[in-house]
């Protein structure tokens, strides 16, 4: 009898595991998001380090808290709500005052995350919910960009978005590259970005189909608006790359389809540009990728794959 | 509905409407207003008292006439009913409290489709008694006003910094904007949903302890 149960093992699936945890993953994303943060503290100082300390902070708390209040399995150390907190500083100009990433923190894993069912259970991004209610809520904090500590003209604190509309030659290609301009503090620095999002896909994390179909849907909508100088620029500023890489790759409000991805990706890519070319708000990354997330379990029913063996129902 | 086996009692009635069946955390009823004016403590009392009005003497009217109007047409006469009481709530407030009337604006003229006096016409008026109906209305629109009301203190106080227009967050505070949106509206009717199920939950809970100790 004994060696019967051990020759016959009945398990529901998954039957083949791997040995990459939520843990492992949300580490990496981590990593990725450093460099984006390094720049952020270099261009902007201690402001910068502090808020990304306080979200972060804030965010592992909140879910510790939540879990142990409701005798959940407490998951906060699991690093995503690291992430989330992260993601959060990033989109905060580094001027806002300390509550403002707490806010955000509480109601990025409160409410969109753990009243939603936990980790895996969101129905948006938390973090870019958080900061669409603070960017609602707060309007002339979050949207009053501090200048750069290297920047020459320390008047002018528009971001390049703003200029980039009226005329693209004011901003140059370089200092969009190394983010030497104004912003919210992880969004600035084009090449940070670029580097910790290859790294994401090129480990397997983040699926490529989504930010290169969301960059390319963009591209080629601005070089239809601007030509191709306008369309460089518009690519490489504001948080489109942010957005692209870190937020609009999350698991859980992307579609599970490799059609549906390239669709969630262009959907991204097309109401950034409508928002940015035509609508009252300089940048629409978060809305973009916001609208996209609701939208996303009819992109998936509409992109079901077929059984093996499927045939066309009649009548 | 309250247990038709039971027998209707004015005070069972009010109490039903109040608390058991309330409209707003329990039928979810009335949800535009809910929404749309909560956004100052004296906005949802006035929206709520205003509504209890037309409650009180719709059902009281549809109740006397219930064995007089036909069955085919009787949504058309509800509306008639109703309609005749929001025109003059109307016109009162349009004479004696114009700065309210002006907040408040096209919602009072909204009571005429508000689901909450349909829903008590059609389910309860036109089958029982008047003084039962006055009860049931009472019940429902205090039960409103009192959950709005509710509502729209935590919002005014989060979205403006005050409680009936009194300032009571230190001036340091930033007002939240998005709590005087209807998003913001959302989410405090989600929030205060949780708590009242929580209590709900836990009276019960008690109820069965206490059922089994005795």
């Amino acid at each position: 009898m004994q060696q019967m149960q051990k020759k016959l093992i009945i398990a529901s699936s998954p039957h083949i595991r791997d040995s990459v945890t939520t843990r492992r993953i949300m580490q990496e994303v981590c990593l990725a998001l450093a460099p984006a943060g390094i720049a952020g503290i270099v261009y902007f100082g201690v402001d910068a380090l502090k808020l990304i300390l306080i979200s972060v902070c804030t965010c592992v708390l909140t879910e510790y808290l939540y879990q142990r209040l409701m005798n959940q399995k407490v998951t906060a150390g699991d690093w995503s709500a690291v992430v989330t907190g992260l993601l959060i500083a990033y989109n905060v100009p580094a001027s806002a005052p300390w509550w403002i990433p707490v806010v955000g923190g509480v109601f990025a894993i409160l409410l969109v995350k753990q009243l939603f069912g936990g980790i895996g259970s969101n129905f948006a991004n938390p973090a870019l919910t958080a900061r669409a209610v603070l960017f609602i809520s707060w309007g002339s904090i979050m949207g009053s960009y501090p200048v750069t500590r290297y920047m020459e003209d320390a008047v002018s604190s528009a971001t390049p978005l703003a200029l980039l509309q009226q005329d693209p030659s004011q901003v140059s290609v370089w200092t969009l590259l190394i983010g030497n301009h104004g912003g919210v503090l992880g969004e600035t620095c084009a090449i940070a970005l670029i580097l910790g999002g290859v790294y994401l896909i090129i480990r397997g994390i983040a699926d490529w189909r989504i930010p290169v179909s969301f960059i390319c849907t963009a591209f080629v909508c601005f070089l239809l608006q601007g030509g191709f100088d306008l369309a460089l620029k518009e690519v490489l500023a504001g948080g489109l790359l942010l957005g692209a890489f870190f937020m609009a790759t999350d698991y859980v409000t992307t579609p599970t389809s490799v059609p549906g991805r390239f669709i969630m990706g262009a959907g991204c890519g097309l109401l950034l540009f409508l928002i940015r070319a035509f609508a009252n708000y300089p940048e629409g990354c978060s809305f973009a990728i916001l609208f996209m997330n609701v939208m996303t379990p009819m992109i998936d029913r509409f992109t079901m794959p077929k059984y093996f063996g499927e045939v066309k129902k009649h009548g | 509905m309250a247990d038709t086996s039971k027998k209707l009692t004015f005070w069972g009635t009010f109490m039903n409407g109040l608390v058991t069946e309330n409209p707003t955390f329990t039928l979810m009823l009335g949800m535009c207003p809910t929404l749309g004016v909560t956004t100052a403590a004296m906005n949802g009392v006035s929206m709520g008292l205003a509504t209890t009005f037309v409650l009180v003497f719709s059902n009281l009217f549809i109740s006397l006439l219930r064995n007089i109007i036909p069955d085919k047409v009787r949504i058309p006469s509800y509306i008639v009913i109703i309609a005749s009481f929001v025109t003059m709530i109307d016109l009162m407030m349009q004479a004696y409290l114009p700065d309210l009337r002006a907040v408040l604006g096209t919602y009072i003229q909204l009571i005429v489709v508000n689901c909450i006096i349909f829903a008590r016409a059609e389910s309860f008026a036109a089958k029982n008694p008047p003084a039962l109906s006055v009860a049931d209305g009472l019940g429902m629109g205090l039960g409103f006003t009192i959950s709005i009301t509710l509502l729209s203190m935590v919002r005014e106080l989060f979205g403006s910094g005050s409680v009936f227009g009194y300032t009571v967050m230190p001036a340091s505070y930033q007002p939240m904007a998005i709590m005087n949106m209807v998003p913001g509206g959302f989410i405090t009717l989600g929030l205060m949903m949780i708590v009242i199920n929580a209590i709900k939950k836990m009276a019960a809970g008690r109820g069965r302890r206490e059922e089994g100790l005795a």
